[in-house]
């Protein structure tokens, strides 16, 4: 075609260069309005920790303080500490952290390193990852017949601890089992060829390798269990403590009990809401402090391989 | 060194050491015990719930089961179970209206338009939102979600449905956000590149190509999320109330089958009663449908996975 005979043919398009432009702008803008709303729900969850936390740390202020801490219950809510709460709390982590980390550790050993791998094998990790999606109140309905009526260990430390493991164990072993998965084979290859038998492989190599895995996803799976409030309610924990918990058996209440009493009880007493508030923030002060253990683990001692 | 060693020979001895080798064959089983307590505690979940339902069931009539009458504690006491049902499909629709546009939205957005540098920031914070323990939305959900709703809506009681709805909804949202976009983020570029090839915009790649490609992962994070809201407890248990009655107005207290649990065992329903085995009975069901859920996500995911 000639130079002229495109010049002619100018006028008549074969693409209507009009309704083109229109619909590219439109799908520009399209686009651009579509990523401002994704950004703003990005942000909305974010906005709402924000909020979440400002709320509850204003509702705080002024209760919240060395008393609150060290003194015990009390129906008064000036007078009234979390005391016991803190040191329940602090029981069941006792409790939870040896027994998780024993089971969850050899669970996630056995199927990593042990099971061949068949039925059996993805038979446990179908069973594990359904477990780690059974509703915490079931545990607790669990933990009431087995430990508290079964074997009368009634609403103690022990009862709850036991309950609270097995809750969190399916976190462990799947934390575990990564961390183990996480190992380089020619570590073990090597000492294998040391001679080393399976057993002094794993204790010796394995092990320490996944070490810090294991104990970041411990530790997350102990926050969890710290923050978990309905199987103990389920355990029938009483609402009212006034002795200091002193050894596994004895009657306990712990901070997640605690705020959820306190906020049902701020239709009586308003001032019941800000003492909630206060155990909120030294909740979430613990857990804080977990996950940061936990993170810092991860980041300083997890090689890379 | 007098004594010269045989490689072969130290290895051999140490295989033939009865100590080490009864060691070796002890360890796994104590391992494969350890393992099997898994197993144990479904079993012991399952059968509890059975046990301790089947005393209930066989006690109510199952024409009183399927009513919509539930007084427990009334002198003439009276077991419906669809209040619980319909207040706990009510709240976890509510929740699911507000997680799964949210979380879809910010999931795209972290997989298809922001930064890498961006997203290494947002993803954490929006998983801590994941770490909060479900007592503190509770708290949250009575003492300021509530109080908000009553002013824009009038009438609105002091205990709800709306408000824990609302913030289950967005306790699920990172659950939602994170598992889509790990489903996002393993559709290779290689698709993405070939629509913006042909000219297309980042918003018509995210819901032309990635949605399609990563459908299955997305509905599982779906999937979860609901059985997520129907097993959640305390969120519920502080901010929709006990009232038992059966009704689809949101404003007005409701309780559903994870609050009916917390509230009886919390009071006295001693051992024996029926009150007391009304409470397996309804975690049965409760055990049985987020199974059921579960399952299905499992189900999806390895069904529907398309493999790049």
């Amino acid at each position: 075609m000639s130079y002229d005979v495109m010049q002619q043919n100018k006028d008549k398009h074969f693409l209507n260069t009009e309704a083109l432009k229109r619909r590219m702008k439109l799908r520009i803008i399209l686009d651009k309005v579509a990523k401002g709303i994704f950004i703003l729900s990005t942000l909305f969850s974010l906005l709402i920790l924000g909020v979440l936390i400002y709320r509850v740390w204003n509702q705080s202020v002024g209760w919240l303080n060395l008393r609150f801490l060290k003194s015990n219950l009390s129906i008064f809510p000036e007078k009234a500490g979390i005391h016991g709460p803190i040191l329940g709390t602090l029981w069941l982590m006792a409790i939870v952290a040896p027994v998780t980390v024993i089971l969850g550790v050899a669970t996630a050993i056995y199927l990593e390193e042990y099971a061949t791998k068949g039925k059996f094998q993805s038979f446990i990790k179908t069973n594990i990852s359904n477990l780690a999606g059974v509703p915490s109140v079931i545990f607790g309905l669990l933990g009431l017949t087995v430990f508290g009526r079964l074997l009368k260990l009634g609403s103690s430390i022990l009862a709850g601890g036991l309950t609270m493991s097995l809750l969190v164990l399916p976190i462990v072993i799947v934390a575990s089992q990564e961390a183990l998965k996480a190992v380089p084979g020619f570590l073990k290859d090597a000492s294998y060829a040391l001679g080393a038998t399976k057993w002094t492989t794993i204790k010796t190599v394995i092990l320490p390798t996944a070490l810090p895995g294991i104990m970041t996803g411990s530790i997350l799976a102990l926050s969890r269990a710290i923050g978990e409030t309905a199987p103990l309610v389920v355990l029938g924990i009483p609402t009212l403590i006034l002795r200091i918990p002193d050894g596994i058996m004895s009657d306990f209440t712990a901070l997640p009990i605690q705020i959820y009493y306190w906020t049902l009880d701020a239709v009586l007493r308003p001032e019941y809401a800000n003492l909630a508030a206060a155990t909120i923030i030294v909740l979430l002060f613990m857990l804080f402090i977990m996950n940061s253990i936990a993170i810092l683990i991860r980041n300083k001692y997890q090689k890379r391989y | 060194m007098d004594k010269s060693m045989n490689v072969r020979e130290v290895i051999k001895d140490n295989f033939n050491n009865k100590r080490h080798r009864g060691l070796e064959k002890f360890i796994p089983k104590i391992f494969l015990l350890a393992a099997s307590l898994s197993v144990v505690t479904t079993v012991g979940i399952v059968c509890t719930l059975l046990f301790d339902a089947f005393k209930f069931f066989s006690r109510v009539p199952l024409r009183e089961i399927f009513s919509t009458k539930l007084a427990p504690l009334s002198a003439n006491p009276s077991f419906g179970i669809l209040p619980l049902i319909n207040a706990t499909m009510i709240t976890s629709l509510i929740a699911m209206c507000v997680a799964i546009p949210i979380g879809l939205t910010a999931a795209l957005y972290l997989s298809e338009f922001a930064s890498d540098g961006l997203r290494r920031i947002l993803k954490p914070i929006m998983e801590l939102l994941a770490g909060i323990p479900t007592i503190v939305y509770g708290f949250f959900a009575y003492s300021f979600v509530t109080p908000i709703l009553m002013k824009l809506i009038p009438g609105l009681e002091a205990k709800n449905a709306l408000s824990p709805g609302i913030v289950m909804g967005i306790m699920i949202i990172p659950m939602v956000a994170s598992l889509s976009e790990d489903a996002m983020n393993s559709v290779p570029n290689a698709m993405r590149e070939g629509a913006f090839a042909l000219g297309s915009t980042k918003l018509e790649v995210a819901f032309k190509v990635v949605i399609p490609a990563a459908f299955s992962g997305i509905m599982a994070s779906f999937v979860l999320g609901i059985s997520r809201a129907v097993g959640e407890t305390m969120i519920v248990a502080i901010a929709s109330g006990s009232s038992k009655i059966f009704t689809f107005d949101i404003t007005r207290s409701m309780q559903t089958m994870t609050a009916y649990i917390v509230e009886f065992t919390s009071g006295d329903a001693g051992s024996g009663t029926l009150g007391y085995y009304s409470l397996y009975a309804v975690g049965l069901i409760l055990f049985v449908f987020t199974l059921l859920m579960n399952l299905l996500a499992q189900y999806i995911t390895r069904k529907y996975r398309e493999e790049y």
